[in-house]
Parts: C-alpha cells; structure tokens; sequence
C-alpha cells in the first residue's frame, strides 16, 4: 500500500514536471524519423518495413532510454536528501525499502508509458502509410519494446544505487554520466579491440558470452538484433546469432538481473544511511 | 504517567564531534517539553535519533513502543514531526502534498484537508509549494505534523516564519493536544514564548543535557534573585530607603524605583520590610527569573564545571 502511494506521487510528480511528456515526445520524435528516414537506404521493395524500424530503433534506444532512465534516477534519493523532502517522508510510517520501490515502480511506470506510445507511434505511422505488417514483426516489435522498458528499469536501477551512495547531486550526476559512457560506449569498443587483438587465443566463447551479459546493454542488443531471424539478417548479426548461445531466456534473466541486483544493493545502502 | 519517548544514555558521534553525549530522560503523556540550546547543542540530533534518521552511537530510545534505531515505524503512524527548514515537492500542491502525508498515515484526505484551513493556508493550499513564502512552508508542515492524532509531537523550530496570530493559534492547538494526553517535544529559540507554556524545560549544551524540569524547579535549582521594584515616594534621587537590606544588591533605576535583587525565600520579608517602613510605596513589581536568565545560568554554570 505504502509502496502504491509513493508510486502514485512519484508518477504524479514526473507529469507535472513535464518528465512524462518530455521522455515521450523525444522517443516518439526520434522513432518517428528513423521511419521514414530510415527506410531509405534498404528502400521499400520487397523488405518488411517494420523490421528495418526495429533494427534502428533498438540501435537508438541503447543510447537514450539508458540515459533518461539516468535523468530521473541519479537524484531519486540524494536529491531528495539535499532538498530536505526525504526528512519528512522518512518520519512516516513507511520503510526505507518501501521509499524505494515505491520510487521504482514510478519511474518505471514513466518510462513504460513514454517507450510504448513514442514507439507505438512509429508502428500506426507505418500501418497509416500502408506498408504491410506481419504477426512475427509485430512480435518482435513487441519484445523490443518490453526489452527497451526492461533496459530502463535496469538504469533506473543502477542510477538508484549511485544515488543512494554518494553524498550530493553532483557527484552522483557525474557518475551516472560516466556509467553511461562506459556501459553504453567504451564497453563495446574496448571489447572489440581485446576481441581483435586476442584472435580468439585466450578468450573462448564462453568467456565472450559472460562479457557480453555483464553489460545490460549488449544483453538489451543480443535480444533485439539476434532473437528473431527475420530481423537479425537486417542487422547483420545473422551469423553471430546462429552462433551464439545465449538464448533469450538467458539474455532476459541477465537483464533482469540487471534491474534486481543493483535495486538490492541501493535498498541496502539506503537503509544504512544517515540523514 | 507513562512514557511515550525515552532515551537511555544514548551518545551520538560524528566523526569526532560528539553531537550528544550520555543524554537520558523519559517524555510522559500530556507532557509540554521544551528543549532548548543553542544552534549545535543537539536538538535536532535528538529529534532525528527519535526518528530513526540517524542511529545512536551508544544507548537506547523508545518512542512508543518501537525502537527507531532497528527500523521499526508502527508507532510513527501516531507521531507526528515538523522538521527544522521544512520543505516539500515544489511542483505539488499544497492540497496535494497533505493529501500523500495523509494517505501514508492512513487518514481520511478530507479531514486532512481540513487542517490546511485551521493553519490559514486556505485559498493558498491550490497553488504549488513552489510559490509558497517561508512562513507559508512552515504553516504547510505545521498542518502535516498534525496530521491524525498524534500521540507524540516532534516539532523543531516550529514557530519561525509565523506571523504573530498564527502563533498564538499554534501554541493553543499544542496547548490542547497536551492536554489531550499527546506528548509535545518543542525546539525553540523563542524562550519568552515557551516561558508561559512549557510544563518543562530540557535545556542542551554541546551535547549534554545541563537541566531538566519545570521552570519553577529549574528557578529553585538556580538561586538566581528575583528582582523587586518598587516606586518609592519622597526619596532623593540618590538616596537609598532605610529598609534596604545591606546584604542584597539595591539600585535606583530612573526617578523614583528601587529595584532589589532578592534570594528567593527573601521575597516576602523584603516586602514587609518596604511596606511597614515609613516611605509610601505606591507600586510594586515583582519580577522571576526569565527562561532566559535560567538559559543563560544553566549555560554559565556547564562551561565552568570541568
């Protein structure tokens, strides 16, 4: 109960401060000119138009739905603390845990609504243009867009552990910053380059595979451009997907790791702070 | 009497500073507890303690029934806290601010909403926090401290930024729940305002408690003078009367007042003695000790104890 009402504020809160329809417009923006922009390369003979839209959508959304989840979580408990607001609320019946979650489920709820109606956009645009819509894109559409919420949460996540860490908003929008380079950018290249030098020497698959789920990101990419065989010619990564073994259950169960383990951690280290 | 808070030797350290120190009372129900000091003496440290904010370095506090320390918050629901710089989400309203406290504590929202009348918010409470003056945050949280029937009342600094009438209202609302049987902790600087309505008096110096009880104990236990003014008639400007006592202090002060330092059990001799002596005394004051003085003897006294 106490976890719904802090839910219900924090969603309340993040549509009066224009997160809501900020996040949306920015994703229903973007998706909508990978559209119509995107299509020009492959041209519109004889490919599903809805499964060229998924390949660069999924591209798009490792780098922005990691960083709006950051955005809003970075500052969900050391900006509370600064502002003095978590004072009050920590004087209520409610547990610290409680707070958290609460928060979670908001921001989640935010992040939800934005990706579904902002890329939903994109798939009615396609529909309205008539290009024809087929049952296994529209499936896999569908999973990229749980995965993209799955991929947001799992930021939110992480953003929550920093914030509940460090001691200002500073600090603790640097490092967020800095986590979104890492996990989003430098990873994959520095991978590549260890990948390259190694020449497959030293680190064998099932090495690769591990490096490949400890970063949420790569997890969110292995879903959405080798699940789904239609799709994955499109990405050129059909021979990495026939190769790989990482299954899509696999691949869920690592980024929902992703999401409860730091959520855990935060939970801790919230509970033990002083304010 | 039973005690709805009590702190059992707890000492709280910062690093190396020690916020409080061995500090030990009980606070019963319908009690109207002061707790005064200066900006760093412990007041708000206490207050957190109590709240489970913060855990103590050593000791033990209760406050109804739980252990704040150990996370537990089931009496919180009937405790009710107005935090020093009170401050809310500025992009809520203030209706709908009470209304989120409201539902945290389980409390019908409408009677909720009532509250933000009986604290003058009234047309204000449509408008965004963000909007809000000092003195129209603080009314907020005054309205969200209240919330329910709080059995025990925390309130840090409660009446800064209140205009006069305002205040008055606040001390005769803590005045009733008091006599409710609620138990009110109040942090303050306003020493004359506290004088008239605290029942007791816990005064902090850098982290210890240098005195507790109610300010006619604490007057004993100070032995400071009262002072006695008389308007003397038919008196030289410099001229003493013949009754004044040579062994407590005298002055004149402007014209034609004698004022007297007086040991508490001196008062009525002193008296007798001015009106049984030949000089017409056409008026008399009789002055206590303030909570001010006793603040600042208390103070005095555990600067000079080792």
């Amino acid at each position: 109960m106490n976890i719904l009402i802090i839910a219900a504020k924090e969603i309340h809160q993040a549509i009066r401060n224009r997160w809501v329809l900020a996040a949306t417009l920015l994703l229903a923006g973007l998706a909508l000119s990978l559209t119509f922009l995107g299509s020009a390369p492959t041209g519109n003979l004889g490919v599903r138009a809805l499964d060229v839209v998924i390949v660069s959508l999924s591209s798009l959304t490792i780098f922005l739905v990691p960083l709006i989840a950051l955005l809003i979580s970075h500052d969900a408990i050391v900006g509370e603390m600064e502002r003095g607001t978590m004072l009050l609320l920590l004087s209520y019946p409610v547990a610290r845990w409680q707070v958290l979650i609460g928060k979670f489920l908001g921001h989640l709820a935010v992040l939800t609504f934005a990706t579904c109606l902002g890329y939903g956009v994109a798939v009615g645009a396609l529909a309205a243009t008539g290009s024809p819509i087929d049952a296994d894109s529209l499936l896999a559409f569908a999973a990229m867009v749980g995965s993209s919420v799955l991929l947001g949460g799992a930021f939110v996540a992480i953003g929550y552990l920093v914030s509940a860490l460090v001691r200002d908003r500073g600090t603790a929008a640097g490092i967020c910053i800095g986590l979104w380079l890492l996990l989003v950018l430098i990873y994959d290249m520095a991978l590549l380059g260890v990948l390259a030098l190694d020449q497959g020497r030293s680190i064998s698959a099932a090495v690769l595979n591990a490096l490949l789920l400890a970063n949420p990101t790569d997890a969110y990419r292995l879903i959405n451009l080798t699940g789904f065989a239609n799709v994955s010619t499109f990405a050129g990564m059909a021979g990495l997907a026939q190769t790989t073994s990482l299954t899509i259950p696999v691949l869920l169960t690592a980024l929902l790791g992703w999401m409860l383990l730091p959520l855990g951690l935060a939970a801790l280290a919230f509970s033990r702070r002083e304010l | 009497m039973t005690s709805t808070v009590r702190v059992s030797d707890v000492t709280k350290t910062y690093g190396r500073v020690e916020a409080v120190r061995g500090a030990s009372f009980a606070l019963g129900q319908g009690e109207l507890v002061a707790l005064i000091g200066h900006n760093g003496a412990g007041k708000t440290t206490l207050m957190k303690l109590m709240l489970g904010l913060i855990r103590p370095t050593s000791g033990a506090i209760e406050v109804l029934g739980d252990n704040p320390a150990a996370g537990e918050f089931a009496g919180r629901r009937q405790l009710g806290y107005l935090p020093e710089n009170v401050s809310f989400d500025p992009a809520l309203t203030g209706r709908e601010t009470q209304a989120f406290y409201a539902r945290l504590k389980r409390e019908p929202v409408a009677k909720a909403l009532e509250l933000l009348d009986a604290v003058g918010l009234g047309a204000a409470s449509r408008r965004r926090v963000s909007t809000y003056s000092k003195g129209m945050r603080q009314r907020l949280g005054l309205a969200q401290a209240l919330l329910g029937a709080p059995r025990v009342l925390l309130l840090d600094e409660p009446t800064t930024g209140l205009d006069p009438e305002l205040r008055q209202t606040f001390y005769d609302t803590i005045t009733r729940l008091a006599a409710g049987g609620a138990t009110v902790l109040l942090s303050s600087h306003a020493l004359t305002e506290l004088e008239e309505r605290a029942g007791r008096v816990i005064i902090m110096n850098r982290g210890v408690k240098v005195a507790d009880g109610s300010i006619d104990e604490l007057r004993r236990l100070a032995r400071l003078p009262t002072r006695i003014r008389l308007k003397v008639g038919g008196l030289a400007p410099s001229e003493m009367p013949p009754w004044a006592p040579q062994d407590t202090t005298c002055r004149r002060l402007n014209g034609h007042i004698v004022e007297i330092d007086a040991a508490p059990e001196r008062k009525i001799e002193l008296l007798h003695r001015a009106t049984a002596a030949g000089n017409a005394v056409e008026d008399v004051d009789v002055v206590p000790p303030t909570l001010d003085e006793l603040y600042a003897h208390f103070l005095r006294q555990s600067e000079q104890a080792p």
